[in-house]
């Protein structure tokens, strides 16, 4: 077991691309790490880096304390669990799990002992016998687990493990994963690009995008307190709503009304280069109907009317979407984040506005319908540059913190 | 439903016409030759299929003859040799091509491509002048040598075409697990490629072992002649005996080996070795 450490490394490919630079990150022993970002941020590459299977072209890699750049990856004694579970065809299930330790020289009844062990703790035991052919995709994937915690590695590295799984048993094999990095304390680095996965698995979670970390922080923080439009955008499901909003007599215009503005927020925008222009984040869960909500709370909120679109019930609670007229938030991190989801062409006229109401509240379809959301939840974001305007010291405060 | 079923005894039928028509056309010329194989020289042109005297006489005198038998070591010793050489150096290769981005990897593979077409017909008299001049004419790494340098790109070719179906994942599990790139080649993705080795081992094993070109030019005396080389020279015991029984029976024993060796290798070549290994 070890800490990982990376101190500025970057990647830099022979044609010119840079796929990850100076990423920092100190991993402590046993620690649970996620790396997530959407396709082509270069989580994978660092992962390969740690491994040793990407050269690092410049910065310093640290395992226990010791730099391993130059090692190879056989001399790093940590395991890896592939997206693609990579088994080897041509052995069974019991080979598989033995390769490394037989590798290792162990003697015979070692690797039979630690290879039972193993497959005990993943319910394993009776397919020892079988190849990997015969088996089906979750347990595929824990021979994949199994083949990495046999031979007690130093850490252990997934990349993106679960993805090849069908919806139900990623959530089952979720658990697999969290409980078996419990009970083995081992220090683990885990890539995905599901921020679902991120989310729940995860001690602390590492944002990527284009080479770079965002943001690192335990899921709750990045959740609560964005530093910037992408972490935001790319953190929570359904994602956060966002409008366009521009500045004006020191409050901001929107196409949910006009949004006051405390004294915080107005005295950054005061500053001569500060934007004239922002988007506005809200959260579904800060919406609320307005015929439920208490006076108190509606004095920190605000209230608009649209035509609601679509009602979705879940029994707990109801998504509820709206369209509202008015311009679109535009950023290069929102069109990337669209892009990732695949919607990049698809989107209607206006804003649309995902909101979770309580399961009380009679909204149906086709009617209008008087909405309530919170203003000290509320983010505002430079357009330009992304950085969250109502983040101060690490914290968001809302649009009306004085 | 009961057109269906008609069409489809029509279609078989058809089809196993075909087969049969194909099968015949294949197999007489060798039965024609193994029944002329058994014949006694009396009964030797009287048509018939099916000898009326049946004789293994043929078969005692190229046995008897030292000619025969030992062409057949020769050719034997030169095709494995040869095929052992091409397989392993060709399974570096297409290694390395289907594996890495070197420059001049299209040339490479290019040039390989070249030397498969170019006329053998046109290299022949350079290489028996080269191979006297070297001291190789008449020896079996004279004959080696050139069946390795043709076999080759046809090695290359089909094993890269395998190496590229094996999963690269498996070779970085292979190098996490604690292998070198040795191992990791030796241990992983050899095993795989097995079926691959195999069919380049058949293809190349048979290329050598057909040649009559190279074996004529390059040989002079039984140190280094093969089979099909000693076959046209045969002329039996006195030069007034009829050597085609001998011929045949000489024909139907070189085909052995081949058979042989395929049965021994088909077994190996199982299609979908590698399922299981990555999921779809």
């Amino acid at each position: 077991m070890a800490d990982i450490v990376l101190d500025k490394v970057n990647k830099k490919f022979p044609d010119g691309t840079v796929a990850v630079q100076d990423v920092d990150l100190e991993i402590a022993d046993g620690e649970f790490v996620i790396l997530v970002g959407p396709s082509g941020c270069g989580k994978s590459t660092t992962l390969n880096m740690i491994a040793g299977l990407e050269d690092i072209s410049s910065g310093e890699l640290r395992i226990g304390g010791q730099r391993v750049n130059d090692k190879a990856p056989r001399d790093r004694d940590i395991a890896m669990v592939f997206q693609s579970y990579a088994l080897y065809p041509n052995m069974t299930v019991r080979e598989n799990m033995a390769f490394p330790l037989r590798l290792a020289k162990l003697d015979k009844e070692t690797i039979n002992q630690k290879v039972d062990e193993a497959a005990k703790v993943l319910e394993l035991t009776p397919l020892l016998d079988r190849k990997p052919a015969n088996l089906s995709g979750g347990q595929r994937q824990r021979v994949a687990m199994g083949r990495a915690i046999v031979r007690q590695p130093k850490a252990f590295l997934m990349d993106e493990p679960l993805s090849n799984l069908d919806a139900k048993l990623r959530v089952q094999m979720r658990t697999v994963v969290s409980r078996l990095q419990k009970q083995l304390g081992t220090t683990t680095v885990y890539v995905t690009h599901d921020q679902t996965e991120a989310m729940t698995l995860g001690d602390r979670v590492v944002i990527m995008r284009g080479g770079a970390v965002q943001q690192v922080g335990p899921p709750q923080e990045l959740y609560d307190h964005p530093r910037n439009l992408f972490v935001a955008g790319f953190i929570g499901s359904p994602s956060m709503n966002f409008l366009h909003a521009a500045v004006q007599d020191g409050g901001l215009r929107t196409a949910l009304g006009d949004v006051p503005l405390g004294d915080r927020v107005r005295r950054e925008l005061e500053a001569a280069d500060a934007p004239r222009e922002l988007i506005l984040g809200i959260r579904p869960e800060h919406f609320e109907d307005a015929e439920l909500v208490d006076e108190e709370s509606r004095r920190r909120g605000l209230e608009f009317e649209a035509p609601v679109e679509i009602v979705e019930s879940m029994g707990s609670d109801k998504y509820v979407y709206f369209t509202v007229e008015g311009e679109k938030a535009s950023a290069a991190e929102l069109e990337e984040l669209a892009a990732d989801a695949g919607a990049a062409d698809f989107s209607g006229a206006g804003s649309n506005l995902v909101t979770r109401l309580s399961a009380e509240s009679p909204v149906a379809e086709g009617q209008s319908r008087r909405v309530w959301f919170n203003l000290e939840k509320i983010h505002l974001f430079d357009p330009a540059n992304g950085r969250n305007l109502t983040l101060h010291e690490g914290r968001a405060a809302g649009a009306l913190a004085d | 439903m009961a057109t269906g079923t008609e069409t489809t005894t029509r279609a078989r039928l058809r089809w196993g016409l075909l087969d049969v028509f194909v099968v015949v056309f294949a197999l007489v010329p060798v039965l024609w030759i193994a029944s002329l194989s058994f014949k006694t020289p009396a009964t030797l042109t009287d048509g018939n299929f099916i000898p009326r005297e049946w004789t293994l006489d043929n078969y005692k005198t190229i046995f008897d003859t030292d000619q025969f038998v030992r062409a057949l070591v020769n050719s034997i010793g030169i095709a494995l040799i040869a095929t052992l050489v091409a397989v392993v150096l060709g399974a570096m290769a297409a290694y390395a091509i289907s594996r890495l981005d070197f420059p001049g990897k299209r040339l490479l593979v290019g040039v390989s491509l070249l030397i498969a077409m170019f006329p053998q017909v046109s290299l022949v008299s350079p290489l028996f002048e080269i191979e006297r001049q070297l001291g190789l004419f008449d020896t079996w790494p004279g004959l080696i040598l050139p069946y390795i340098t043709f076999a080759l790109p046809l090695a290359i070719y089909t094993l890269s075409a395998f190496f590229k179906q094996i999963p690269w994942d498996l070779e970085k599990a292979a190098k996490m697990d604690g292998a070198t790139q040795g191992q990791a080649f030796r241990r992983v993705i050899a095993p795989l490629a097995a079926p691959g080795l195999f069919t380049t081992a058949i293809l190349v094993f048979i290329f050598c072992w057909n040649d009559f070109l190279f074996a004529i030019t390059l040989t002079s005396t039984e140190r280094a002649r093969t089979v099909p080389v000693a076959l046209s020279f045969f002329t039996g015991e006195s030069q007034f005996e009829d050597p085609t029984g001998a011929i045949c029976a000489a024909a139907v024993v070189i085909t052995i080996p081949i058979i042989l060796f395929v049965l021994f290798f088909q077994r190996r070549i199982v299609s979908g070795l590698t399922s299981g290994a990555v999921k779809g």
